[in-house]
């Protein structure tokens, strides 16, 4: 199928949209894979996918003042790039993937999806929420359905295609279970099928992983990667675990304490499927995580002085 | 099976008690009634289809005015939700008003509509309109955020939004007012009915009282007690019951 895809791009001149499931088999057929989506919407490869320019955003805190949450972010994401945002606990890294999903605007600044400005949500970005959001009146199937119904499909494909996406995380037999009977891992993988069912280019993922067990994050880990792999999608993906965003990231972006900035970036360069176990993943980690320590070192300080009682990152571990 | 041995016991005796002070005839029969004069009573209502009338009039009333309050009930207590200026004017309003029982309408209803279909229904209407609204406006602040964002996120907007995500998930909050809403409709009803000649269960039981009929009007006054109980069991335990079993929620006992 994969090959087929790929050939079909080289030869006509307007490439047929790729077909899902797409395997890969060897390196570098996921350059193939996420110039041959491009090529259908008219796009190429340099151009970057989600940009980010000057974005601040501020809001009024209950006593009348104005804070400061984002400050002149800049960030440009290729397409098909794998970004992980790691930052202590009230940079703002939530708000950003809000920002890009549209469900919140900027104070100013710009943000940029293929070049054309976000205005409000749209299925071309999906957001995976921490605590999964799915509807618990649906069922997994109609959780899955739903981005698809919103948007007119046909009954018949919709059916199909909720079946393929069940398939893609393995739940297929879930379709007629209700959320609340799934485990934590089995939802966020709901989760997961129900925003690639609506086919997004960007998937905006916040901290989806945060609430589960070592061994489901693990395996979620290696699921994400392949659907990543097969689907050519871009993904913004928000953590405070620097590890996961080492194992998972082709590049780390590190935001600083209130205001939200980016402080620095760190390309990942190492061969992938990678582990959470990789020594060289530790060691990637242990870079991006010195720098991590002075913001949350930084972070503790305001709560200090602010009187409230000083916090300990329980997910911030080497 | 315990449960059951204690209800019949409880009836069983209550019955009991009820026949023994009509068989000792302190009072007159037609100030306390036997249960079998009741008996008879339902029985010769339902022959000459008196009550089969006055059952399906009251329940064509109770569910015309019962729809159109909540349909203007999600309405006003979406907006009032939604909007800061109309929560801090109308929602003090609404609370205020709610302690107003709504036969007070009645004479305004009267004024306005004459004597006719629509003053009951409108006083049926203001009985149960504001149960919903306050309720509507609760279970709208009380949903979880993340399921319209979720539901914008995919696409949903405008009525697409409220039909497909706000309705079904605050409706969980929403049960309880909806069905006290219910309670308020059916009471406002049967009294509104009891006013003037209106073919309704609450005219049979003026009836009763006419003709000096006190096995008539018991057996209607267990009409209306059977009809409400029976909406409130099989339509809104109904509702409760798949909420919970979709939503996972434990059973309120």
């Amino acid at each position: 199928m994969n090959s087929n895809a790929a050939r079909v791009a080289h030869e006509s001149a307007v490439p047929a949209k790729p077909q899902f499931p797409i395997c890969v088999e060897q390196p570098g057929a996921r350059l193939d894979i996420v110039s041959t989506h491009l090529a259908h919407r008219g796009l190429r490869l340099e151009t970057s996918k989600v940009g980010l320019r000057s974005v601040c955003l501020s809001y009024r805190t209950q006593d009348g003042q104005r804070l400061l949450a984002l400050d002149d972010i800049h960030l440009e994401v290729r397409a098909g790039e794998f970004v992980c945002i790691v930052g202590p606990s009230g940079c703002g890294k939530s708000t950003l993937l809000h920002l890009v999903a549209g469900l919140q605007a900027p104070t100013s600044g710009e943000i940029l999806v293929d070049g054309r400005p976000v205005q409000g949500p749209g299925t071309d970005r999906i957001l995976i929420f921490q605590d999964h959001g799915l509807f618990p009146w649906l069922t997994v199937g109609e959780n899955v359905e739903f981005g698809m119904k919103m948007k007119g499909v046909p009954k018949a494909e919709r059916k199909e295609r909720t079946l393929h996406y069940l398939h893609l995380v393995h739940l297929a037999k879930f379709h007629d279970s209700y959320i609340h009977q799934l485990s934590g891992g089995m939802r966020q993988r709901v989760a997961i099928a129900r925003a690639l069912a609506t086919e997004p280019d960007v998937l905006l993922m916040d901290e989806p992983f945060a609430a589960l067990d070592a061994q489901t994050r693990d395996l979620l880990h290696d699921e994400l990667e392949r659907i990543w792999n097969e689907t050519g999608c871009t993904i913004i993906f928000v953590t405070h675990n620097v590890r996961e965003a080492v194992r998972l990231g082709d590049r780390v972006v590190l935001l600083t304490f209130r205001p939200g900035r980016v402080k620095s970036e760190f390309p990942v360069d190492l061969p992938r499927p990678r582990s959470l176990e990789d020594p060289e993943v530790a060691l990637a980690a242990r870079a991006v995580l010195d720098q991590l320590r002075e913001e949350i070192n930084s972070s503790l300080e305001a709560e200090y002085t602010s009187g409230v009682k000083p916090r300990i990152e329980p997910g911030v571990t080497a | 099976m315990k449960r059951a041995a204690r209800y019949v016991i409880f009836y069983a005796g209550l019955f009991g008690l009820w026949t023994l002070l009509a068989e000792l005839k302190i009072w007159p029969p037609y100030l306390f009634p036997t249960p079998w004069g009741v008996g008879e009573a339902l029985y010769n209502g339902f022959a000459d289809h008196t009550y089969w009338i006055a059952i399906r009039v009251s329940l064509e009333r109770v569910l015309i005015g019962y729809s159109i309050s909540v349909l203007l009930g999600m309405i006003l207590g979406l907006g009032v939700a939604s909007n800061k200026f109309l929560e801090e004017t109308m929602g003090g309003l609404l609370v205020s008003l709610q302690s107003l029982p709504s036969i007070c309408w009645w004479p305004l209803a009267l004024l306005w509509f004459g004597l006719s279909q629509n003053a009951i229904l409108f006083v049926v209407i203001m009985g149960s309109l504001l149960s919903v609204t306050l309720a509507m406006e609760d279970g709208r602040k009380q949903m979880p955020k993340i399921y319209s964002q979720a539901g914008r996120n995919l696409g949903a907007k405008g009525f697409k939004l409220f039909w497909y995500v706000l309705l079904p998930a605050s409706l969980p909050f929403i049960v309880s007012g909806l069905k006290q809403g219910w309670a308020f409709a059916w009471r406002s009803l049967i009294t509104a009915e009891m006013l003037y000649l209106s073919l309704g269960l609450g005219q049979v039981l003026m009836m009763g009282r006419d003709l000096n009929d006190m096995s008539a009007v018991i057996a209607v006054m267990l009409l209306i007690i059977a009809i409400g109980y029976l909406v409130d069991g099989i339509v809104f335990k109904g509702m409760e019951r798949r909420l919970q079993n979709r939503w996972g929620l434990t059973p309120a006992t």
